[in-house]
């Protein structure tokens, strides 16, 4: 019982409690460069997912293999290997949306969420865990990519995934789909998630109910 | 000419910080303090010079001749891993106190992803030996100078009545955002 209840935390606490870029502040280049719309944030969450699950996999197999000495060498050329065939992969099959991301592709191996959840998790649990590890973390990274995603292709271009959704009347804000938007909209998303955590107001409403 | 367009273009109009999203962790977690914000933009500015001439030679040297650029990816992260570790070393030998001074960030510099950034963007434009020397220095200062303005700030901002909920994280991304909005008054200058 214990067991299956550490396992749904192992899964569910990279959505919210400590998600990879709200919470730790991990990867937070691609998270800012590549959400100027909703497509492409979702394209480089799915990216990064793939990447962190599969190499997930191999560390925590191999992980009484590595020497403790050259394991972040060893972590490193693992991500790599793994960021070539998602790079390749999307270059043959979604050459626009492998266009768009450009070098933010093999970027993701220096993203330090991966590496971070290897050298903190996988490194030390086995594979099943490591990969729901893995998994939760992804969802949460995808999610805020998403969400960044769709705020800014609203009020930068009108549209939602590319579907335009408000009419004529609406001038598009330029600055969100520019780099300061990114800056702006990100810092207001972990402001709000600091009011929704706050402790102190969690006993206020309890109070209040 | 040309190479002052580089130099220009990678320092202060395409920003690697600003607009491009590269080393934003050393960015977030390293400009609370002038002082370390110039240790640590001159560490990345001298990991960048190197890893500018090394993936260069690697690429044009071993990658294309023998046809193995899938390779690209893992033998640049290897090299700039190596490297920085073969500087640490080098830097703790010959000269102590900018060892102690650069210290703890030179392994961080590691997965700076403004230096991979770097090697793949001059490999991307195809840029020449001297180019990519000129860009490397370019991406460095340019580094330093968001580095060091963003210390600057948040100095200032100790300071400041920071509303309770923009604290810490939240303030140094509109900071930052306030500051990409200023380099984009650049952008028409190229």
């Amino acid at each position: 019982m214990s067991s299956t209840l550490s396992l749904k935390t192992e899964f569910i606490k990279g959505i919210w409690k400590e998600n990879p870029v709200m919470a730790s502040l991990l990867g937070l280049c691609p998270t800012l460069a590549v959400t100027n719309a909703a497509n492409n944030g979702l394209a480089m969450g799915l990216a990064t997912t793939f990447v962190l699950l599969s190499s997930s996999l191999m560390i925590s197999a191999l992980r009484n293999f590595i020497p403790h000495q050259v394991r972040i060498a060893g972590y490193i050329v693992i991500i790599a290997t793994f960021v070539t065939v998602a790079d390749r992969f999307l270059a043959a099959y979604f050459p626009t949306i492998s266009a768009s991301l450009g070098p933010y592709i093999p970027l993701i191996v220096v993203n330090c969420l991966i590496l971070g959840r290897q050298e903190a998790f996988s490194s030390r649990n086995g594979i099943g865990r490591s990969l729901l590890d893995s998994l939760g973390m992804g969802i949460g990274f995808i999610l805020v990519l998403v969400v960044l995603g769709i705020i800014r292709e609203i009020l930068g271009s009108g549209s939602i995934f590319g579907v335009a959704i408000l009419g004529d009347w609406f001038t598009p804000w330029m600055v969100m789909i520019l780099p300061p938007g990114a800056f702006l909209t990100l810092g207001i998303l972990i402001a709000l998630a600091n009011w929704y955590n706050d402790p102190s107001r969690s006993k206020e409403r309890r109070a209040a109910s | 000419m040309s190479y002052f367009l580089i130099f220009f273009s990678a320092a202060i109009v395409n920003n690697f910080v600003l607009s491009y999203f590269l080393g934003i962790c050393p960015f977030v977690g390293v400009s609370k303090r002038v002082s370390s914000a110039v240790s640590m933009g001159m560490a990345v500015t001298f990991v960048m010079l190197i890893t500018a001439v090394v993936t260069w030679l690697i690429y044009h040297l071993i990658l294309i001749p023998f046809d193995v650029v899938i390779l690209q990816y893992v033998s640049f992260i290897l090299v700039i891993a190596s490297l920085v570790q073969l500087v640490e070393m080098f830097i703790r030998k010959v000269s102590k106190p900018l060892y102690d001074t650069l210290g703890i960030f030179l392994p961080l510099i590691t997965t700076n992803c403004a230096i991979l950034g770097l090697a793949l963007f001059s490999v991307l434009r195809d840029y020449s030996f001297l180019e990519s020397v000129v860009f490397g220095l370019g991406a460095g200062a340019g580094f330093t100078l968001a580095l060091v303005m963003m210390a600057g700030i948040r100095e200032e901002l100790e300071l400041a009545p920071v509303p309770k909920y923009f604290q810490g994280a939240a303030i140094t991304m509109i900071v930052a955002g306030g500051l990409a909005l200023a380099f984009m008054g650049f952008a028409g200058m190229i």
